[in-house]
Formats: C-alpha cells, sequence, structure tokens
C-alpha cells in the first residue's frame, strides 16, 4: 500500500516549527463542506475522550453548504490540551465529493483534490497520510507529491473508502471506512466507535455502518506498518464532558435563568442562537427568530422590560445593527445580555474564519458615553462562568453586558469535567422590587415610581416591572428625572450620567472581591509576560509551557475583564515585568491600545504579535514572537506579524 | 397570587386616572391632532375598566412618541421606528400586559417599516396606533413616507417624485388581523375604534388622521370626513379580504383627492394570534416568563440535566 517515492529534497516552508513536543496524535480529517466532516470528527473526538485521553478540536470550514475545503483536526494528549498544535500528524483526507469541476484546474484549483493537496504543507515528519483512492487516482496528486512524501518521511496509504462503503452500505459511509483504517493503523480499539454509532444510528443505518468499521479496520489491522506514532495513553479519573464555548454559553445562560432570546441568523452567532431554540421550550422560555437585528436586540429590552431575563447576539455585521438598541439600553438602564460571536472582518469578511477584530466596535459603538459591561471568556470554562457572571451584572445593575468571543471559541470541542457544570439555576431577578417594596420606595407627587431615583446605593435605582401595583414610570432614550420624564435641566443631566457612570465602578469593584476573570499561567516571579484576551488564551497558555521549558523566563496573563479593565491586576502584571508581548488577532492592536488607555502608560514595553489571516494562532508562532520581543531576532512567518515596542 | 396584581384587577376606572397630575404638560402644539389620541385613548382605556398599570405603552420617536409621557400607565418611550419589537418583546414575556404601540407615519412606515410588516404577519395581540400627518413634525416639515407625490418641502425641493405609500393597503397585504383608519377630528368614532382594536384578539392597527396645522395642513382640511361604514355609498364586508382591499385602495387614494374617508376596513376574528399560536405549538410556556420568577413554587431546570449528549 505505500507509495513508492522518488528521492529528492522538499524543502517546507515552516521546518522550524514542526518539532513533535510529546506524544500526541493531531488527526485531521479533510473534505468537502456537506461530505460529514463535522459529524464523523465529533464522534471520533468522543471515541478518543473514551478512550481516556484529553482531547482539542479545531475547525477550519469555507463558507459554502457544498465543497470547499474543510477539516478538522482532533488533537489528543495524555495531559489537558488548550490549543490546537503546531501542524498535524495524521491525515484523513476524504476528497471534496462535492467538487464542481473535477476534471478541470478551475477558478478554485482541482477541489476534488484539494482535501489532500492544500493540507500537505502543515503535515509533520513522518506523518500518515490516508485518503480515498476511490475519488483519487493518481494522477489527481500533485506532480511533486512523491518527491515531498520521500523527503517528509510520510507514510501513504491509499484506500478505496468508496468501494469498501459500497460493499456493505453506501457510499456516504466512506466516513466510516477511513475512521476504519485511522483505528487500524493507530491501534485504537473499536469498541468505542461501535457503542458511539449504536447510539446515534438506527439499526438500518448502525449494522452497515458496522459492517464498513470492520471491514476497513481489518484490511490495516494485523499488517505490518512502519510509521512512528503512537497514540498517547491515559486514564480519567473523573467523568468527562465533551462541549463547545457555544455550548457553554448556553448552560451558562440557561442556569442563570435566561428564559428569553431573540435573534437572527448568522455565523458564527448561530450556534448559541439554535442551542437556545433548541432548550429554552423545554426550559419553560420563549425563542424568537425575528426579521432583522435591530428588532432581536430590541425584542429582548422589551421583554427584559415586562420582567423576562433576556438575550440576544449576532456577529459583527448583526452586532453592527444592534447599536441603537444597546444605547437604548444603557439609557433607560434595561438589564440585558448581548452575545457577540466575532468573525474576520471588515465588512462579509470571511464569515467562517475567527478573527478578534471587534473589540473596539463592542466597546464603544453606539452615540454618547459606553455604559456597558464586556467580558471575553477564553475557553468553555470561562464561558460558562462568564456568562452567568454577565447576567448576574446585567439585571444586578440595570445594565448591558456583552459576551464577546469569536468562531474559534464559538465551535472548538474541549474536555472538561462534569462536575464543573453540577451548578444550581440561579433564576433571581437581581435588582427588582415586589409589590411590597414597592409601596414603600419613592414615588413622585404625580403617583409616578421613582425608577430612576439620583443618589442611590451604586448608582442603582430601584426597579419595577409593568403589572406591578404603584410601579408605573415611563423608561425613555431620552435623558429622563427620577420618574422617567423627559428633560434637559443640566442638574438632573449630570446627576444622572454620574449615577449611570458610578455603576461602572461599583461593578468593577464587585468583580474584583471575587474570583478574578483573569488567567495567570507561568512562574510569578518571571522577568518577561505575554498578555492576551479571549480565545487565544489556551495557545499562549502552551507557547508558555514550551517557552519555560527550553528556559525562558516568561509567565501569561490572560485579560477577560474589558470593560470595566481590570486596571489594578493588569498594572501589577505589567509592573512586574521587563517587557511584554500583547497577543491578538487583528491587524491594529485593539487590545494593546485598550490597555495602553487605560493605564496612561507601558506603551514602551509592549510588543505586539499580530495574526489576521483567518486562522488561529499555532504555539510556535507565539513561541517565535517571544523570542523576537526578547532576543530582538527577526520574525520571519508569513502568518502573522510582530510589532516592536515602541521602546526598542 | 400573581406578582402583577394591577392586572385583571376589577375594579371602577376613573379618566382622570390616565391624566398625569402634575407635569408634563404637552409640548405639541395648539390645534395639533395629536390631543385627539390622547383623548380618544384615555376613553377607550376608561371604557374597558383597564388599569393604568396593566398597560405598557411604547411609542416611538417624534410628536406622536410624546404619547408616553402624557397617558398616565407603564410606558416605554423608545426608538425611532422601533416601538414594535419592544412592544412584541414585552408581549412575549408576559401576555397578561395591554400592550398598545404608537408612533408616527414616518416612525412606522418610513424606519421601522420592515418591524410594521413582520408583526403584522406574527398577528401579536396588540394594537398599534399610527398618526399619520402626513409629515415629519418634530424635524420641521420634511416630507414623509405619506406626503402626497409632488409634495414641496426642504428635502423634496423640486416636489416629491414618489407616490405616497399606502397603509392600510400594506396592513391588509402583511397580514395585520383588524384594520382601521380614523380621525383626530372626529373623537367619538376613534375612541370607539381604539375599544375595538384593544379588544380584538391579534394586531391592530388604526391609521390615525392626525392634522398638523404648523407644518401641513389644520383640522379644517379633514372635514367634513365620512364614515365608510354609515355612508350609503360604500357598501362592503370588512371581513372579506377582497372587498377591504378595494375599499383600502379607494379610501387612500381619495385622502389626496381631498375626500377624507375613514372606519373600519377589515377584520379576521377566526385567526389565532401569535401567543396563542405558538402555545398549541409547545414554543410558549403556559405560565407567563415574568410571572415565573415571582413564583417560590416553580421549578428551575438546569443545564446539567443535558449534559448526558456531552458524555
Amino acid at each position: 500500500m505505500l507509495l513508492v517515492a522518488a528521492a529528492t529534497v522538499y524543502v517546507r516552508r515552516f521546518d522550524a516549527s514542526y518539532t513533535m513536543t510529546d506524544n500526541e496524535l493531531i488527526w485531521r480529517i479533510a473534505g468537502g463542506s456537506g461530505d460529514g466532516i463535522d459529524s464523523t470528527s465529533q464522534n471520533f473526538t468522543k471515541a478518543l475522550l473514551r478512550a481516556g485521553l484529553h482531547v482539542f478540536t479545531h475547525r477550519h470550514y469555507p463558507s459554502r453548504i457544498r465543497g470547499g475545503h474543510t477539516y478538522v483536526e482532533v488533537r489528543a494528549r495524555d495531559r489537558p490540551v488548550t490549543s490546537r498544535g503546531d501542524g498535524y500528524n495524521v491525515l484523513l483526507s476524504l476528497g471534496d465529493s462535492f467538487a464542481r469541476n473535477p476534471q478541470e484546474d478551475a477558478y478554485y484549483g482541482d477541489e476534488e483534490a484539494k482535501p489532500l493537496t492544500e493540507n500537505l504543507d502543515e503535515l509533520r515528519e513522518g506523518g500518515i497520510i490516508i485518503y480515498d483512492s476511490g475519488l483519487l487516482d493518481e494522477a489527481d496528486l500533485p506532480a511533486d507529491f512523491e518527491e515531498r512524501v520521500e523527503a517528509n518521511d510520510w507514510h501513504v496509504y491509499p484506500v478505496d473508502l468508496r468501494a469498501i462503503a459500497k460493499e456493505h452500505g453506501r457510499e456516504v459511509m466512506r466516513n466510516t471506512a477511513g475512521v476504519g483504517i485511522t483505528a487500524g493503523l493507530l491501534g485504537l480499539d473499536l469498541s468505542y466507535f461501535e457503542t458511539l454509532m449504536r447510539e446515534s444510528m438506527p439499526d438500518e443505518i448502525f449494522e452497515p455502518n458496522l459492517a464498513v468499521l470492520e471491514d476497513a479496520h481489518e484490511r490495516v489491522a494485523g499488517t505490518d506498518h512502519d510509521h512512528d506514532i503512537e497514540l498517547p495513553e491515559n486514564e480519567h479519573e473523573t467523568e468527562q464532558v465533551l462541549l463547545s464555548g457555544s455550548n457553554a454559553i448556553t448552560y451558562g445562560a440557561l442556569d442563570e435563568g435566561c428564559r428569553f432570546i431573540a435573534g437572527y441568523p448568522m455565523t458564527p452567532w448561530t450556534e448559541v442562537f439554535t442551542l437556545m431554540n433548541k432548550h429554552l421550550p423545554k426550559f419553560g422560555g420563549v425563542a424568537e427568530q425575528v426579521e432583522d437585528e435591530i428588532a432581536a436586540a430590541t425584542l429582548a429590552i422589551g421583554a427584559s422590560h415586562a420582567g423576562a431575563k433576556a438575550m440576544s447576539g449576532s456577529s459583527g455585521g448583526g452586532f453592527a445593527l444592534m447599536s441603537e438598541p444597546l444605547g437604548l439600553a444603557e439609557m433607560t438602564e434595561t438589564p440585558l445580555v448581548l452575545i457577540e460571536a466575532a468573525r474576520a472582518g471588515l465588512s462579509t469578511g470571511m464569515p467562517t474564519k475567527p478573527e478578534q477584530g471587534d473589540l473596539e466596535h463592542v466597546l464603544y459603538t453606539s452615540q454618547g458615553d459606553s455604559n456597558r459591561v464586556v467580558f471575553a471568556p477564553a475557553n468553555v470554562e470561562e464561558a460558562y462562568t462568564q456568562t452567568r457572571k454577565a447576567f448576574q451584572i446585567a439585571y444586578g445593575y440595570h445594565i448591558p453586558v456583552i459576551v464577546l468571543y469569536d468562531q474559534k471559541l464559538s465551535g472548538e470541542l474541549r474536555n472538561v469535567d462534569a462536575a464543573f457544570f453540577d451548578e444550581e439555576p440561579a433564576p433571581d431577578l437581581g435588582a427588582t422590587l415586589t409589590e411590597d417594596e414597592i409601596a414603600e420606595a419613592a414615588h413622585h407627587a404625580s403617583g409616578k415610581f421613582q425608577r430612576f431615583k439620583h443618589d442611590v446605593d451604586d448608582g442603582v435605582s430601584p426597579r419595577s416591572i409593568p403589572g406591578q401595583k404603584g410601579g408605573r414610570f415611563l423608561a425613555s432614550g431620552n435623558e429622563h428625572t427620577p420618574e422617567g420624564h423627559i428633560s434637559e435641566d443640566p442638574d438632573n443631566r449630570v446627576a444622572q450620567m454620574n449615577r449611570r457612570l458610578q455603576k461602572m465602578e461599583a461593578i468593577r469593584d464587585d468583580l474584583d472581591a471575587n474570583s478574578s476573570h483573569q488567567t495567570y499561567h507561568g512562574d510569578e516571579n518571571a522577568t518577561y509576560g505575554i498578555m492576551t484576551y479571549g480565545s487565544q488564551q489556551g495557545t499562549v497558555e502552551e507557547a508558555v509551557d514550551r517557552l519555560r521549558a527550553a528556559g525562558h523566563d516568561v509567565k501569561m496573563l490572560g485579560v477577560s475583564d474589558m470593560m470595566p479593565y481590570p486596571e489594578a491586576e493588569v498594572r501589577s502584571f505589567l509592573e512586574s515585568v521587563e517587557e511584554c508581548l500583547v497577543v491578538e488577532m487583528n491587524s491594529t492592536e485593539q487590545f494593546r491600545g485598550l490597555t495602553q488607555k487605560e493605564l496612561g502608560e507601558f506603551g514602551p514595553m509592549l510588543s505586539s504579535l499580530l495574526k489576521y489571516n483567518g486562522n488561529p494562532f499555532e504555539p510556535a508562532e507565539i513561541v517565535e514572537g517571544f523570542e523576537a520581543t526578547i532576543d530582538d531576532t527577526e520574525f520571519e512567518r508569513e502568518t502573522a506579524r510582530f510589532q516592536p515596542a515602541a521602546g526598542d | 397570587m400573581s406578582a402583577f396584581n394591577a392586572i385583571g384587577e376589577e375594579r371602577e376606572i376613573d379618566q382622570n386616572e390616565f391624566t398625569p397630575d402634575i407635569e408634563p404638560q404637552a409640548t405639541w402644539c395648539p390645534g395639533c391632532g395629536d390631543f385627539g389620541v390622547l383623548k380618544a385613548l384615555k376613553g377607550a382605556a376608561t371604557e374597558l375598566g383597564i388599569d393604568p398599570e396593566e398597560i405598557l405603552l411604547v411609542t416611538g420617536i417624534g410628536c406622536s412618541g410624546k404619547l408616553s409621557s402624557y397617558f398616565e400607565s407603564y410606558g416605554f418611550h423608545s426608538i425611532h421606528g422601533r416601538s414594535l419589537p419592544l412592544a412584541r418583546g414585552a408581549k412575549l414575556a408576559n401576555p397578561e400586559l395591554t400592550i398598545i404601540a404608537a408612533g408616527g407615519d414616518g416612525d412606522g412606515y418610513g424606519i421601522g417599516g420592515n418591524h410594521f410588516m413582520h408583526t403584522a404577519r406574527e398577528n401579536h395581540d396588540m394594537t398599534y396606533i399610527v398618526f399619520n400627518n402626513e409629515i415629519f413634525g418634530l424635524t420641521k416639515g420634511q416630507t414623509s413616507p405619506t406626503s402626497p407625490k409632488g409634495h414641496e418641502s426642504k428635502t423634496q425641493l423640486e416636489g416629491s417624485a414618489k407616490d405616497p405609500l399606502r397603509p392600510l393597503s400594506m396592513s391588509l397585504s402583511a397580514g395585520a388581523s383588524y384594520v382601521a383608519r380614523t380621525a383626530a377630528v372626529n373623537p367619538n368614532q376613534a375612541k370607539e375604534i381604539i375599544v375595538e382594536a384593544i379588544e380584538h384578539d391579534g394586531f391592530s392597527h388604526i391609521d390615525f388622521l392626525t392634522q398638523c396645522p404648523t407644518w401641513n395642513k389644520d383640522a379644517k382640511q379633514y372635514v367634513p370626513y365620512i364614515d365608510i361604514q354609515q355612508s350609503e355609498e360604500y357598501d362592503f364586508d370588512i371581513t372579506d379580504r377582497r372587498e377591504a382591499a378595494d375599499a383600502m385602495y379607494e379610501t387612500e387614494t381619495a385622502l389626496y383627492d381631498g375626500k377624507v374617508l375613514t372606519g373600519r376596513y377589515f377584520t379576521e376574528e377566526n385567526r389565532n394570534d401569535y401567543q396563542t399560536e405558538k402555545l398549541e405549538r409547545g414554543s410558549m410556556p403556559e405560565q407567563p416568563v415574568a410571572e415565573q420568577y415571582f413564583d417560590d413554587d416553580h421549578e428551575w431546570k438546569r443545564s446539567y440535566e443535558l449534559l448526558d449528549a456531552h458524555k
């Protein structure tokens, strides 16, 4: 089965980065959209999890329903995994069965062969290639394929997956055949797959799939294959669950008693929206798909005003439409949680690719001074915890709270202790009065309730809900008096502005008094720092581990509170290091800019590592970015940009 | 016991309860048709015996948006064009509330046109009053979606080249289940129509002709008005969609010829409102969401119950 290749040397682009750090499997399944890559990879990930390994996935897909180059990477290790790796070591290339122009070199290239050809650059030395020879014959392979195989010591297994699938069932079962081959080559126990298939498939589908799996497995399991890739081994001591960031945000919202969502589909926000649509009716709530994002956020404001714990959300372009209702929620002090799932901009940008370019958009959009809270969780656990906190702050302080994440965190699966989610619900409406309390509260001489009373603790005025006796008031997007009437009186204006701003200070104190949303990694006394925010944190953590293993004196700060900014924590971190690299996925250093604005100093010691090509960082890029920071070495990669500190 | 005791309480309601005792004084110009809407609404709410605190009045921006300032109830003075989505959210959170939305013709037919269409098609149980004065008033007299063709203003110096929008026809085709036109110059009809609209189970749309003496026509220009139900010249079945459409078309055209036709145009009684439709599909809880938070016996599910799918 092994292809014999001619002996010529081929130099790969990123030689330096492809060092195997530990015994690990990074399995990449590639095909066309519609080829079932997602579901196959999810089952594969679960099988590895059930086999006792720690897992992490990375999704790469185009904005198309059919065809296009798509892959999912599943990384498995014997210890917790927080990031994609550098490259990968096993490729299952299905071939794009939906390719439009299989025979010619069309505008997008030979699409049928892409799931093989497009993935070769990142395959590590000694890696395995399994491809569907039923779809790709030798003529489809790139001219230099054999040279590269030889030069990189790749082990190639062309298998007619379609034929195996057809022999026992239908052609679409070739994914199962591919999994069987993978399992055979790596010595993975088939029972995990069998159980998973039985759980998810009706008998008439399950039986042929099992036959395909076993047949494919047998074809390679007994053979003498000479690759060196070994599965890591581990056993979980506690029960594990496999979740994405979108799952975690949904569960955080449900557990905090959120029972209303309104939205409009947009990638990648759609994941949270569809999950809420799935669960809310069974939880006694209401989910609404509406005409646009202006309506979506405004419905959520209406629902919250009428007494529901409510949320909405979108991605960049849809969130732009929410600028107007966001400002209304700020001015009327209507509790609201908005989710912003960022993707690569500008405008429609790259809809299915991650980027962290929406930070400033989320912080400052809408007219007037911002009066909102923004959290940027970094991983599944933080997504759950910070979504819960978002509702607590929104309803405790009558303010909109935005959970900012991105396409990367949205879809990546990761294993977490099941016990982490064993939490009680907290369906508390926060700072809201009962009718008895309203009767005791301040009213205007007209009988109107003083919903926006000046001079209150933490700036939080008492709140009533329509239908409550004695609680009537007017909410208005205009500046207003304590009972809500429109007013342009200068003294009232300043009192109301100051009261609303006072809530931000109270929220910062509240956040500081509880367990920090910020994450520290590495040696507390280290000389050098790396700062990041949101979804890149796990990758920075791995980079820090590698740097420390290589003798570097470095630590990480991952920031989640974007507004109000955790000034004291970040200041103390930056004061403790000599230089710091700021890692973010955008081109204009938005997070670094925010840090300098909030702290008013440290500019000369902050370097930036920026990536905006549509792919999340690999740990090795950050390792090299750090070396460029402290050693002034040339940063040579084309995938990311290094911006030295002004002080250098 | 309900957490919202203003709702459904049986008591005699005095019309003065809808009038704020103290300021604010209305900022509308003398002779403005908006006073007519306010008065008719107060009369209708009194007649129906609705407690001011079971009403949520959601308004947009413009002179009409100030309605919530001068009508004593729970109020939400929202954003230009957005009163309907806000009202929908509130209705879904607590269907027990009486929801009234209001705004001008620019607000409802221009910037909020998309929301108008979708609220009508969803058939939410609420009343939407559009103050139609055929002009932008608060921003000082610009051409609006219902201004006549040829209308001259500072934004249409050569006269508008656009045909005016047909609000009744649009409402009908979008899916409103009660459509009427009334006028500030006819307070009795206006009150009766608002009563019917609030009582109707579904989306009620009232195109309310409100004269703007400062920037457009004064009251005299809406007189004489013809009540289409009382005129022998017009005879159609308001439950018949085709006949209603013809009457609406004629009414809309006639307005610009100086003939003011008003009355009930369409009603559809055997159609579920949106909440009922959702309830029957199992996508709406029996107990209003807003009630759940105040109910000590409510059982709150938790996400932990969903974790099996992740193992």
